[in-house]
């Protein structure tokens, strides 16, 4: 069939008076798109140049890298970011996995106690750091209350302490978070088959049997869940460190995302700030590739099952 | 007049290829059914013929016009959709009427229309209820309702009663039935029911894997299915096939099935007489194995007595299904439901040799 | 079905998760009870301690009177910038993420996967990524120390989250109700609002509430692209903890705290079943 051009009008007439509709869909679609895409090439391309305080042209390779590489700054970091990364995501997982099952054994009052669990994810770092930094300050927080019951020894000050410093964010952070694990793994609990635990119950087994063999195994793709999103949220930490302990005491502190603050808005080295960025977003990608191949690997598996 | 041509159009998913060279013609006031295994691309034909979907390549005609760039609601069809597809938002009222208030029907003229689709379909009382506030079987007619109140060159029916009970289906079966002689429109009705499809169609198209096997009236399928696959899809029991071989006597030529002591002979038709001396598949329908007090008219060798083992026997009330073992093979037979045979006893039964069909075992196409 | 019988297994179990929640409960408890203590009873004692005169003046010089760097308002103004970026950004942002989640979930269009795929992206690309390329956009536009420069940047980042809510939850209607609507004759907008739309509170409030909290607890971009009067308050608090006084403010500066986080508190409060529904959304990505 030819297309004659009487034919091909409606189609021109088509595209004219569904505009609102095309601009509807494409304009926030491009828009949340475009600057994702444009922005994280911007700043890649910004990281090979030797800009300063004003974007500059120029190619200077690798240099901010091995530059950003060397900083004590970053190596402080990046180390605390192994430490409190690990120490994080595993306490944390604990505890929300913790909760979840005590929460799980038909408690009177769980609405009210998931709702304690969870307020901190409401609140702002911000907040929860400054509260946290008063707390855990040895003028006035916990050692101070000990202190004036008359145990005069009673020392609780990590958060000055060059070599503890880091162990109250990990403290404030699986408070904060735990919470949310407990949430997923909650859901996780009570979607198990209810007639996978008559059976097991069938054949004997104990309540902690049937934890330990019968429900808890349904649970480890939640796991994977929670540790890359907690991992994530490791890996771009930021307000909490600037309320809790501004990076400090001196830099002992540090973590990536404060490195790179550093770089583009203290020192005005914005292709070291670009390079030490795009070094964040490798350890992301180091998390997540891997990641998205399981859940690849697994979205196959149950397409075929 | 034809009301709907769909000419060679295909229809690929990605790389799969979902439709193959699809070819229909349907005239005015026709009741077509499309059956067919479910994933067979039933729905992906109506879809395309509502213009919900477009093919990959083909042309669709509705009433004359070509359609191809022609929007669902300029198509002139209405469409009721397996899982009715109702507005949950809406009440049953603007639930029919959504389609005039669309097209800025005034609205004395929608109520007018409300008003006799609803006594059509007795849902008059529930007019200002929400989807969620009706039965599955209101639902159903609501969905009806919606089609029913335009009057549209084309209905299309995407299995409406595939989630009813049995009951309640057969009783809509029996509606829709009504309703299409009443009003004469014309329709295409997808099913993978063969029970449906032969009740209601005045033809019948038999899918398979996005080709269509055979196109007829319901009593051609039944009785002179194209191919192994129609001959084995429509019919419950399906038909039985056993492998056979032909051979010239003097009475003409016949079909040898079993061997060894079991040995049966079927005269078969004149056509397919450059198959002697060749395997092929004979055909025979459950009811065409019967009692051997059953009289299947007086032509010569209309009823051939047979012989063979009882090896299951399952009463169903109104007949009883008796598996046979013929040779190597199975048939299943519908006999009386007073006689009792006994498993294990190789009993006699009369054959009707007037419907047998044969087909190439190769290729599963009809022979005659 | 709760069990009623009270084993020592069982209190144990009640003494743990109650012990657990009242931990939990110390930092807000201690903020509160700080808000109304005087600042000498602080340091006389320590933040952890009952209130012996209940100083409720407190809330009204953090909320008006409090020195935060040379400027003497209070966090009021500061509250203020904070609604003025959250509530149009969230509405920006719920709205159009729910027009596209509606158009890539129910609509075939090209490029639609692709582009979809490209917005999830945004879930998981760090700001720290996008902060010089911001910066330069807000400057070329003059929104630089602005807030409709924090409402632009939180409305278009918001979109990753608000488009992939939506779409997963409009993924569920059915693609026959659409088909039914077409050929009724109803358009992308009608079938949006007349189909879709009144399926959608429950998604709606989770988004809403979800893109309020973030965009209210946000810090990062206030504090680099505002300063001053301009600020957002998570910004404000930090300048205030900062401020230095003869005597350190900790009562008024818990009172600020608690006002801070009392829209977000408040929101949970009220919405809490929708704001762990966004949680639990945001995670299966
Ligand atoms: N949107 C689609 N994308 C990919 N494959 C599809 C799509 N829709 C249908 N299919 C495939 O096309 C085939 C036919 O589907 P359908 O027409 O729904 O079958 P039926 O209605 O006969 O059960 C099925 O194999 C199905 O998986
Ligand atoms: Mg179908």
């Amino acid at each position: 069939m030819s297309e004659t051009a009487a034919a091909r009008r409606p189609k021109v007439f088509g595209l004219v008076r569904r505009l609102p509709e095309h601009l509807t869909i494409w304009l926030p679609l491009l828009l949340a798109a475009g600057h994702i895409v444009s922005f994280s090439l911007w700043t890649l391309w910004v990281s090979f140049t030797p800009s300063t305080l004003l974007p500059e042209f120029g190619w200077v390779g690798l240099h901010n890298y091995t530059a950003v590489l060397a900083t004590r700054n970053w190596r402080i970091a990046f180390d605390n970011l192994l430490l409190f990364g690990s120490a994080f995501v595993v306490l944390s997982l604990l505890t929300g996995l913790g909760l979840a099952i005590l929460l799980d054994q038909r408690i009177r009052g769980e609405n009210v106690l998931r709702s304690i669990f969870l307020y901190p994810m409401a609140v702002s770092f911000v907040v929860t750091g400054t509260v946290w930094s008063w707390l855990l300050n040895p003028g006035v927080g916990v050692q101070k209350f000990v202190n004036d019951f008359g145990w005069m020894s009673f020392r609780f000050d990590w958060l000055i302490n060059r070599d503890m410093a880091i162990w109250t964010i990990v403290m404030a952070a699986v408070w904060q978070s735990a919470g949310f694990g407990m949430a997923l793994f909650l859901a996780g609990l009570r979607s198990v088959d209810t007639d996978l635990i008559k059976a097991a119950q069938i054949d004997g087994a104990g309540p902690f049997r049937l934890y330990r063999r019968v429900i808890l195994p349904t649970l480890w793709p939640i796991t994977v869940t929670v540790v890359v999103i907690q991992l994530q949220f490791a890996i771009t930490t930021f307000d909490l460190v600037r309320a809790l302990t501004g990076g400090g005491p001196g830099i002992a502190t540090l973590l990536p995302a404060l490195v790179v603050y550093d770089f583009m808005f203290q020192r005005g080295l914005l292709g070291r700030g670009a390079a030490a960025a795009v070094l964040m977003l490798l350890t992301l990608l180091a998390v997540l590739l891997p990641y998205a191949a399981w859940r690849h690997v697994q979205a196959r598996q149950a397409a075929r099952a | 007049m034809s009301a709907l041509t769909v000419r060679d159009v295909t229809k690929q998913f990605g790389s799969a290829e979902v439709l193959t060279g699809i070819n229909l013609d349907i005239a005015s006031g026709e009741f077509t059914v499309l059956v067919g295994p479910s994933g067979c691309g039933k729905s992906t034909l109506l879809n395309i013929i509502a213009g919900l979907e477009r093919q990959t390549t083909g042309t669709i005609e509705i009433g004359g016009r070509v359609v191809n760039d022609v929007p669902p609601k300029d198509r002139d069809i209405a469409m009721v959709f397996q899982s009715y597809a109702l507005y949950p938002s809406m009440t049953v009222r603007q639930n029919i009427t959504f389609g005039m208030e669309c097209r800025n029907v005034p609205r004395a003229q929608r109520n007018e229309a409300v008003a006799r689709v609803a006594k059509l379909l007795q849902i008059e009382a529930m007019l200002d209820r929400k989807p969620a506030q009706l039965s599955g079987g209101q639902r159903q007619r609501v969905a009806m309702g919606r089609a029913l109140v335009r009057d549209p060159l084309l209905f299309l029916f995407d299995e409406p009663l595939s989630n009813l009970d049995a009951q309640l289906r057969t009783e809509m079966r029996m509606e829709i039935k009504q309703l299409h002689q009443r009003l004469g429109s014309t329709i295409v009705y997808v099913t993978h029911d063969q029970i449906e499809a032969m009740t209601l169609a005045t033809r019948i198209a038999v899918m398979r894997q996005g080709v269509v096997l055979q196109f007829d009236d319901p009593e051609t399928v039944y009785n002179r299915p194209a191919n192994l696959f129609v001959a084995r899809f429509m019919g419950a029991p399906p038909m039985n096939t056993l492998s056979a071989r032909l051979e010239a006597t003097s009475d003409g030529t016949v079909a040898v099935i079993g061997g060894g002591e079991t040995v049966i002979r079927f005269p078969v038709p004149a056509a397919a007489a450059s198959w002697i001396g060749r395997q092929v598949v004979l055909g025979i329908r459950p009811e065409c194995i019967a009692e051997p007090t059953r009289y299947f008219g007086d032509a010569p060798g209309a009823t051939v007595m047979i012989a063979a083992l009882v090896e299951v026997i399952e009463p169903t009330g109104a007949e009883t299904i008796v598996v046979l073992r013929i040779g190597d093979e199975r048939a299943l037979a519908r006999v009386s439901p007073d006689l009792h045979y006994r498993l294990g006893e190789t009993a006699r039964f009369a054959a009707d040799t007037r419907k047998i069909n044969l087909f190439d075992p190769e290729t599963g196409d009809r022979i005659a | 079905m709760r069990d009623t019988t009270f084993t020592p297994g069982r209190i144990l179990i009640y003494l743990a998760v109650w012990s657990l929640a009242a931990a939990w409960l110390v930092p807000l408890a201690v903020v509160m009870l700080n808000s109304v203590r005087t600042a000498e009873e602080i340091v006389q004692t320590s933040m952890i301690g009952w209130p012996e005169h209940w100083a409720w003046d407190n809330y009204r010089t953090a909320w008006a009177d409090f020195c935060v760097a040379q400027t003497c308002a209070g966090i009021r103004p500061y509250m203020l910038n904070s609604a003025l970026v959250s509530i149009p950004a969230t509405i920006i942002s719920t709205v159009f993420g729910a027009v596209a989640g509606y158009a890539v979930s129910l609509w075939r269009f090209p490029g639609d996967r692709w582009i979809y795929g490209v917005v999830t992206l945004g879930l998981f690309l760090p700001q720290q990524m996008r902060l010089l390329p911001w910066t330069i956009v807000l400057r070329d536009v003059g929104l630089i120390n602005t807030l409709t420069g924090l409402v632009l940047i939180h409305s278009i980042q918001g979109l990753s989250f608000t488009t992939l809510f939506c779409r997963n939850y409009y993924i569920a209607i059915p693609r026959e109700l659409i088909g039914a609507a077409r050929i009724d004759g109803a358009g992308f907008f009608r079938i949006f609002r007349r189909i879709v739309l009144p399926l959608s509170p429950p998604i709606l409030i989770v988004t809403v509430i979800w893109q309020f909290t973030h965009i209210w607890n946000e810090f990062l971009y206030g504090v680099t692209f505002t300063t001053g009067q301009q600020q957002p308050v998570t910004a404000a608090l930090i300048a205030l903890s900062a401020a230095v006084a003869d005597v350190p403010q900790h009562g008024v500066q818990s009172a600020a705290v608690m006002i801070a986080a009392l829209p977000t508190l408040l929101v949970y409060l009220l919405g809490g079943r929708y704001f762990v529904r966004g949680l639990t959304a945001g995670a299966v990505k």
